[in-house]
């Protein structure tokens, strides 16, 4: 396996018991169906279907799948501007998701947010953002109200590299490990703060910063689905079991642009070679790594996990075509919807 | 009735509302000493895990509050100034007051957010801004402008069982103030002006801590036979028009007194409302009575010259009505 990139991560892969078969399997179901969903609307956004920008997960798959492997309903996150694969592996809809970015009245959020906010409250999806590191605080709220309900349930934090630079990471880092509240913080390093390579924005390891405060850390093989999945099941115990907050970089890459049809504000600048994303792309792709993993252990045959690809490709289409022939958004609900009704 | 100070009344108010709902969870910097006052003794009585001391991080703690509030907890946030709002305001502007319309109504956020209003105390530019403008301007927040101990009560009681973000801005040294409050439940509902004083020559609206010296104004113009009318808001968003409405249409003049900068002041904003949909009842000129563009100097006098007094109040009423009077005389 080459790792382009990679650089040093722990071993958590060598520690500790692996996901079931039938586990892996739905692991394998979760990341094929985000990598479709995605790979759809980068079609739909290359065709002008789609009235905003999406901004697309292509690639970092094992982290969502693996993180949200270890959550119910009950559990909180928080993600990003690239929050598709958070949606869907939070247990979200794909046709209310799918809706919701064709901008149509049965998107989940009713037209009103779009792609860079999908959220399910009833599935405790606090929803996508479109403001860097923004998740950080609303986590870290979410955790210090499931640690008063003293229930066990846990909140997780999605963010990237770039939000990594948000002076927010520090004051909750601070404030998470003084209350030992159960948050978990998954960085997504996938390399790349918008249009600039992280190193050239990024001072030392990411990790160290979690580190300083004595927070458990884990740095981890992002595209490793059960690295992943290892590293948050630990991080999950201890945060159900009052062991306080849990940090994981999970280093991984950015397939895509920032967001599709950067291309036309790029104006032909670059900010990283096309070799290096064919290297990642043929070389480390989390969905063909568990599919060789999968075959190679006997767990499934090629045949099997062809038909849960096919199975997939059937509920995107569905997806699509349900979004496709939506109504259009209710232009009168802003006016009715910026405040709860009060009870008299 | 019972005298009360203002920041007790906050302080009753935040006490009942706790001890009615378990939920109620409160949270700031220096809160279990309650620097401000205002929360004094309400950790001893209700312990850690309702009321507790924060870092110094405003970013975070507005951002807390909208996950603290997802999680289905009324977060009552005490930021001190409000110039600590510009610092936590990332949560304000982009998360608690547009959340719920972006997630298609399935947010409630019912979090509040005390913080002191205005100068008058030699804090300098940086702890004596009047900062409601802005939050105005968000379309998705309430924002409360107790001016009396009995209001601090009642708005700051309707604004923790609110089901929305709500603000209550504190007048800056008046916290010691006495007056009286109702004894027993007692909520101030939102959107609802009170008219402190009746007259029918001019209409003064007064928010906030601005009230004091326009009902010092009015009592002073009474003596010079001018009989004005002065409404206190009580709460910016929602506005009372209906009120503001009546009493020009009574009046035919309107003075709009507020401590914030003029440019976009919520005195503006009042008398943009009163231009459109009271122009007919209008003798006259609307005139706004605010602090100039600039920051709150320190020196005691230098802020005493900026920030709206008697003074200034009067001088606009009497220039209102006696160019209104000169108007009249026929050619």
């Amino acid at each position: 396996m080459t790792a382009t990139g990679l650089g040093e991560t722990s071993q958590g892969s060598q520690a500790g018991g692996g996901p079931s078969p039938a586990e892996e399997l739905r692991l394998f179901e979760t990341m094929v169906l985000i990598r479709r969903v995605e790979e759809r609307l980068r079609d739909d956004s290359a065709a002008g279907k789609l009235p905003g920008a999406v901004h697309l997960y292509i690639g970092e798959e094992a982290v969502a799948a693996g993180v949200c492997a270890h959550l119910s309903d009950r559990d909180y996150a928080t993600s990003t501007h690239r929050g598709h694969g958070h949606f869907l592996a939070k247990g979200g809809d794909v046709r209310a998701m799918m809706a919701e970015i064709w901008a149509k009245r049965e998107g989940i959020c009713r037209g009103m947010g779009g792609s860079m906010h999908v959220a399910d409250t009833s599935k405790g999806i606090l929803g996508a953002n479109g403001i860097v590191g923004a998740g950080l605080s609303i986590a870290t709220g979410a955790a210090f109200g499931a640690k008063l309900d003293g229930d066990g349930k846990v909140s997780v934090c999605f963010f990237g590299d770039g939000a990594s630079n948000q002076g927010a990471l520090m004051e909750c880092l601070n404030i998470s490990t003084l209350w030992q509240l159960p948050v978990i913080f998954v960085c997504e390093n996938n390399g790349f703060s918008e249009f600039t390579p992280s190193a050239e924005v990024t001072a030392g390891r990411i990790a160290d910063r979690a580190r300083a405060f004595g927070m458990a850390c884990a740095e981890i093989d992002g595209n490793d689905v059960t690295d992943v999945w290892r590293a948050v099941g630990e991080a999950v115990r201890r945060a159900r079991g009052g062991g306080g907050p849990s940090f994981i970089e999970a280093r991984t890459y950015r397939i895509q642009g920032h967001f599709e049809f950067e291309s036309v504000v790029l104006s032909g600048g670059r900010y990283r070679a096309e070799a290096e994303i064919e290297d990642w792309r043929q070389n480390n792709d989390p969905i063909a790594r568990l599919r060789a993993k999968l075959v190679a252990s006997g767990t499934a045959q090629a045949a099997d996990l062809d038909r849960i690809e096919a199975d997939v490709l059937d509920r995107v289409a569905d997806a699509v075509a349900y979004a496709e022939a939506g109504e259009p958004a209710d232009p009168e609900l802003a006016q009715t919807l910026m405040f709860a009704p009060e009870e008299s | 009735m019972a005298r009360t100070r203002l920041i007790q009344a906050i302080h009753d108010a935040v006490v009942e509302e706790m001890a009615r709902d378990p939920k109620v969870i409160v949270y700031g910097e220096d809160v279990e000493l309650s620097i401000v006052g205002d929360l004094r003794g309400v950790h001893e009585q209700f312990g850690h895990d309702r009321i507790r001391n924060t870092p110094i991080c405003e970013t975070t703690l507005t951002g807390m509050a909208v996950g603290l509030a997802s999680a289905g907890y009324h977060v009552v946030v005490q930021m001190m100034f409000s110039n600590f709002l510009y610092t936590g305001m990332d949560a304000i502007g982009n998360q608690m007051s547009k959340l719920r319309l972006m997630t298609g109504g399935q947010m409630e956020l019912p979090i509040t957010i005390i913080a002191t209003i205005g100068g008058g105390s030699a804090n300098a530019a940086q702890h004596s801004d009047t900062s409601y403008p802005m939050l105005m301007n968000l379309g998705g927040v309430n924002v409360a402008v107790p001016a009396t101990p009995a209001d601090a009560k009642g708005l700051t009681k309707t604004a923790i069982r609110s089901k929305n973000p709500c603000f209550v801005l504190e007048p800056n040294g008046r916290g010691g103030e006495l007056g009286d409050v109702p004894d027993g439940e007692h909520l101030v509902p939102f959107g609802k002006a009170a008219v402190r004083r009746e007259g029918d020559a001019a209409t003064v609206v007064a928010i906030g801590r601005m009230l004091k010296p326009a009902l010092a104004a009015a009592a002073a113009l009474e003596r010079e036979g001018l009989s004005v009318e002065v409404i206190d808001p009580r709460t910016l968003v929602p506005f009372d028009e209906d009120c503001v409405l009546a009493s020009v249409a009574k009046t035919g003049h309107l003075v709009v007194v507020d401590e914030a900068r003029e440019c976009c002041s919520a005195a503006s904003q009042i008398a943009a409302v009163v231009a459109e949909k009271g122009f007919s009842s209008l003798k006259g000129p609307i005139r706004r009575v605010t602090t100039p563009n600039v920051a709150i100097p320190y020196a005691p006098n230098a802020e005493a010259h900026v920030i709206p007094g008697e003074d200034r109040i009067t001088a606009a009423v009497r220039q209102l009505l006696g160019r209104t009077r000169s108007e009249r005389v026929p050619a």
